[in-house]
């Protein structure tokens, strides 16, 4: 079977230095998703072919992996995506007014996107790791900490803002 | 002085990370010693005598993990690093590999010397990107400044450090759900034995070991196992770096010696009780280490105290609840985790934790049954043991210990349909 999807050029060559690295093809999966979703901002159903066939595996194969992980996307998301921490430290210190303050403020519910398209979130139930700093979310690459709602405010208007902002990657 | 700065001396300074830096203040100093002033058994004699326990969460002695690698399996021997870092209330891994990361690469080529190992993986969580990219960066400048690669500063010893970025999964964190996600699965635990050790990834025998544990080894290296032994407590080496979280006025991390008292670590370190409120409990060791009443504060932050205590000094997460806390409200929040996260292989585990989980939502939303503590306390029993990993367990030992230990608090949702605490934080509705 052929794909659609194909990797750019630099990706190619990033996904062949991903195969030096194991001994057994297999083990470059996870990687080479976290490269798809890099480019496309999530995994489509056809990439899931291209990586099957890229490592000789089955597609099912492809996709249980993806199911499984909660960092891969499976349909398209808002420019920017944030997951808001619910577990027990941050809990301890506000996560729940984060939560639902950022749900009023996108107008969209845990898992959605906001109509602009913007911002898409969803508050999982997982530690981030960052309990000194709770409440906590993570924008993007980064984590933001001991979170108001004006803060929180602040942070969206800053990346609101038009494309080529500096802070958008 | 209880306080210490073994693997945090660099927290906080940009320049540790340029590997000119940390060479011009000793760093690589301890590598260079091992690979060209001792053989391979005498370092895991030093690490044995060290005391050094596992700080990923088991505390199990490191240097006597190491001596289950088979001496001649004909095999390729490999070392993964757990950074995946997800035990709730743990985030000092995220500061070493921030901060300090050719002190990670220090440790790591001492344990690889040691073992025999040319090739090691640091698993990393996936949400850390920039703790990831800090570590891949310090990695790089080792390869270039010949410290990785085919000759290890000079020596003909060969070792490969790759990066291998998980993607959100707490499971991956145990050890051989971990291997199975290196290995491009789904972090379906593995049933022990055989332990990784003797077959492990890629079926070859294989040390894991967690980023703190290998980042103490270049100092035990420089000072000696017994000096290490000597700054800790009994069967405890060294210090360890404690996350402070929760109701204190200042969460952070904190290097402490091992035996240190807790009081210490939440009354000077952490600034007390936010609010000047009263304290209510702590949990001590991560979120599946059981909870404590406020008279832990006398207790000893070594692994045998706690032990001893009923808890456990798990991964350093130490969680402070003041007396603002409705204990069946924490609880929930805590099993709807583990429910979350099961990976559902084991029927007493994905049925527990997610039967857990609804009991407890149900009691909070006022319709507790008269028996439904006894239904908790019977599931969690029934949960210990009875699985291929010990998220089971973790998951019915907070249940066990909260029930147990704030039983009114319970008894009186069930009762009253309401809270007994006034203005707690509310239940998180998921
Ligand atoms: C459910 C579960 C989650 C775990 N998560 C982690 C983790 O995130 N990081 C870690 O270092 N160890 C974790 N562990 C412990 C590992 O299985 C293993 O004991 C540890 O990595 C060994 O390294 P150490 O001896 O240096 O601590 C976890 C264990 C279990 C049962
Ligand atoms: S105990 Fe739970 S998490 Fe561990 S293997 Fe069994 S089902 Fe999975
Ligand atoms: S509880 Fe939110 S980062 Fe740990």
């Amino acid at each position: 079977m052929s794909s659609n999807f194909q990797f750019t050029p630099e990706n190619l060559e990033e996904y062949q230095d991903i195969l030096r690295r194991y001994p057994v093809k297999r083990a470059a999966l996870l990687p080479t998703l976290h490269l798809v979703q890099a480019q496309h901002g999530f995994v489509p159903a056809e990439a899931e072919q291209f990586v099957a066939d890229l490592l000789d595996l089955p597609v099912v194969d492809v996709r249980e992996v993806l199911t499984f992980y909660s960092l891969f996307h499976r349909r398209e998301m808002g420019r920017h995506h944030i997951r808001v921490c619910m577990s027990l430290s941050c809990w301890l210190r506000g996560a729940g007014r984060l939560k639902r303050h950022l749900g009023e403020k996108l107008r969209v519910e845990s898992g959605g996107v906001s109509a602009d398209g913007q911002f898409s979130w969803e508050a999982v139930p997982d530690c981030m790791g960052a309990c000194e700093i709770a409440p906590m979310l993570q924008l993007d690459k980064d984590y933001y900490g001991n979170l108001g709602n004006q803060d929180v405010d602040q942070l969206l208007e800053g990346f609101n803002g038009p494309p080529g902002d500096p802070e958008l990657e | 002085m209880p306080t210490a700065n073994l693997v945090s001396k660099h927290f906080g300074n940009e320049k540790a990370r340029e590997l000119d830096w940390y060479r011009a203040q000793g760093g690589y100093e301890a590598a260079r010693r091992a690979l060209f002033e001792m053989q391979p058994e005498e370092i895991t004699e030093e690490v044995i005598k060290s005391n050094l326990r596992g700080l990923g969460g088991a505390g199990f002695p490191t240097g006597r993990k190491w001596t289950f690698v088979p001496k001649e399996s004909g095999k390729p021997n490999y070392l993964t690093v757990n950074a995946d870092e997800a035990e709730p209330g743990t985030f000092k891994d995220k500061y070493i590999m921030t901060w300090d990361p050719h002190r990670l690469i220090e440790g790591i080529i001492v344990c690889c010397y040691a073992v025999g190992i040319h090739t090691a993986y640091v698993y990393i969580r996936g949400e850390y990107v920039r703790p990831y990219e800090r570590l891949r960066d310090a990695i790089r400048q080792a390869y270039q400044g010949g410290v990785l690669g085919e000759k290890v500063l000079g020596k003909d010893f060969k070792l490969d450090v790759f990066i291998h970025r998980g993607a959100g999964a707490y499971i991956c964190g145990e050890e051989t759900g971990l291997l199975e996600s290196l290995e491009g699965k789904k972090g379906w635990p593995r049933l022990k034995p055989p332990f990784p050790a003797v077959v492990g990834l890629f079926d070859c025998p294989t040390v894991i070991n967690n980023v703190e544990t290998i980042s103490h080894l270049p100092n035990i290296i420089l000072n000696g196992g017994e000096w290490f032994a000597e700054l800790g407590a009994d069967r405890s080496g060294g210090s360890r770096l404690f996350c402070l979280s929760g109701h204190v006025k200042r969460p952070g991390v904190y290097e402490l010696t091992m035996g240190s008292p807790m009081s210490e670590l939440i009354y000077e370190h952490g600034g007390g009780i936010l609010d000047d409120r009263q304290l209510k409990a702590v949990i001590p060791g991560g979120s599946s280490a059981p909870v404590l009443t406020a008279d832990c504060v006398d207790l000893s932050l070594d692994f045998d105290s706690l032990a001893k205590a009923g808890s456990m000094l798990g991964s350093g997460g130490v969680m402070v609840l003041s007396d603002s806390v409705c204990m069946v409200k924490a609880l929930s929040v805590v099993s709807h985790f583990y429910a979350h996260e099961s990976c559902g292989q084991c029927t007493p585990c994905r049925e527990g934790t997610g039967w857990l989980d609804r009991i407890l939502m149900r009691i909070l939303e006022g319709d507790g049954r008269r028996q439904d503590l006894d239904t908790l306390l019977s599931i969690a029993e029934y949960m210990q043991g009875t699985s291929i990993c010990a998220l089971s367990d973790a998951a019915a030992l907070p249940v066990q210990s909260f029930v147990t230990k704030f039983r009114s608090e319970f008894e009186y949702h069930i009762q009253h349909k309401s809270c007994d605490v006034e203005n707690p934080e509310p239940a998180l509705a998921l």
